[in-house]
C-alpha cells in the first residue's frame, strides 16, 4: 500500500466513528432536519462532557438524540426543545448557556481580563516613556567637561 | 520589590488551579432541587399488575436510588443501602433505570433487597424527567414529594454523614 492510499484509509476510520454516533433519522421537510442537526450540536452530552450530543456515543446522548427528534415530530421549536433539557439538565446542557448572573463571570470574564492586561501595560508603558528630569547646571558642566576630556584623550 | 508582582500572580494562578483540582467535573449541579418529583405511573418490579405513582412517594422522607444490575458502581455502594434499610435510619424506594426485568430481580436476589418497593422503568423515561446522567443516584424526597438533593454516583460515606443523614434527620421532624 502507497503512502496516500495509507493515509486515506486512516481517514476513512475517522469517517466510521461519526456515522456510527447518529443512526439514521428522516424528516418531512428539510428545514427539521437542520432543527435536528443544529440542536444536536448545541446540546452537551452529560457523560462525555466534551462532546455534543452528535458526536457521542454514550447511551444517554442516543436517548436524548431520540428525544429531541419525537419533539421535532411533535412540532416543538428549538426554544421549548431547549427548555425541555435545561429543566432537567440544567443549563450545563446547553454549549451557549444564557446570560445571567451566575454566569455573569463566564460571559464577561474574557473581557475583564482584556481590561485588566491593558490597565498592566499600560502602567508599564507609562513608567518607561516618562521624560527624563532636565539636567541642573551643575550637571551640564560635568557633561560638557567629560566630553571635552574624551575628546582630548582621543587626539 | 520587583518580585512582588509576579510573585504575586503565581500564587492567584496556582490558588485557582488547587480550587479546580478539588472540583469534581461529573458534578452537574441539579435543577429539580426544591422541585417536586416529576409525574409518572410505571410498574412495580417483582410484581404482575402493580404500579407506583408519583404520589405514593408522599408521606415521609425517603430516599430514591436509581439502579441498574448492568452498573457496577451500584455494587458499591449497595452494602450501605442494605446497612440503611436494616438499621431502619432511612426508607429507600429503587428506580431500577433500563434495565431488563429478570436481570434487575436475579440482582436483587444476588445482592440483598433494600428497597421498600421498585418503580421498573424500563425505558428510562422517569430518568430521563429526573434528570438522570450517572447511575447509581440517590434523590432525598421530602413528605411532600418534593426533590432536596441529589447525589450523583456512589453515596460515599462523608456525603451520608456530613449531607444525607442529616438531611433525613431535619426532614422528618418537618411537618
Amino acid at each position: 500500500m502507497n503512502r496516500s492510499l495509507q493515509t486515506l484509509f486512516v481517514f476513512a476510520l475517522f469517517t466510521l466513528g461519526v456515522l456510527a454516533a447518529d443512526t439514521p433519522v428522516t424528516f418531512e421537510s428539510p428545514a427539521d432536519r437542520e432543527r435536528y442537526d443544529t440542536l444536536l450540536e448545541e446540546l452537551r452530552c452529560l457523560v462525555c462532557q466534551n462532546q455534543s450530543l452528535s458526536d457521542s456515543h454514550a447511551e444517554l446522548a442516543q436517548d436524548l438524540r431520540d428525544q429531541v427528534y419525537a419533539m421535532i415530530m411533535d412540532g416543538k421549536d428549538n426554544a421549548a426543545i431547549a427548555d425541555f433539557m435545561v429543566a432537567r439538565y440544567g443549563d450545563f446542557v446547553l454549549y451557549k448557556p444564557p446570560v445571567k448572573s451566575s454566569t455573569w463571570l463566564l460571559w464577561f470574564g474574557p473581557l475583564l481580563m482584556l481590561v485588566l492586561a491593558l490597565a498592566v501595560v499600560a502602567i508599564f508603558a507609562r513608567g518607561r516613556i516618562q521624560d527624563p528630569q532636565p539636567l541642573s547646571d551643575e550637571e551640564r558642566r560635568r557633561v560638557q567637561s567629560l566630553i571635552k576630556s574624551d575628546l582630548g584623550q582621543r587626539k | 520589590m520587583r518580585y512582588v508582582i509576579p510573585l504575586g500572580a503565581f500564587i492567584v494562578l496556582v490558588a485557582f488551579l488547587a480550587i479546580g483540582l478539588g472540583l469534581d467535573p461529573r458534578y452537574v449541579p441539579s435543577p429539580l432541587i426544591d422541585k417536586p418529583l416529576p409525574n409518572f405511573e410505571l410498574p412495580e418490579l417483582g410484581t404482575r399488575h402493580s404500579r407506583i405513582t408519583t404520589a405514593d412517594l408522599a408521606g415521609k422522607p425517603r430516599l430514591l436510588n436509581v439502579w441498574a444490575s448492568w452498573c457496577v458502581a451500584c455494587r458499591v455502594e449497595h452494602p450501605l443501602l442494605l446497612d440503611l434499610a436494616k438499621s431502619g435510619k432511612a426508607a429507600i424506594v429503587g428506580l431500577n433505570y433500563k434495565d431488563a426485568h429478570d436481570d434487575a430481580l436475579a440482582w436483587l436476589k444476588q445482592h440483598g433487597d433494600p428497597y421498600e418497593r421498585t418503580v421498573f422503568d424500563e425505558h428510562g423515561s422517569l430518568g430521563l424527567d429526573l434528570g438522570v446522567y450517572g447511575v447509581p443516584e440517590t434523590f432525598v424526597i421530602d413528605r411532600h414529594g418534593v426533590i432536596r438533593y441529589k447525589q450523583v454516583g456512589p453515596i460515599t460515606d462523608g456525603a451520608l454523614a456530613s449531607v444525607i443523614m442529616p438531611m433525613l434527620e431535619q426532614l422528618a421532624g418537618d411537618k
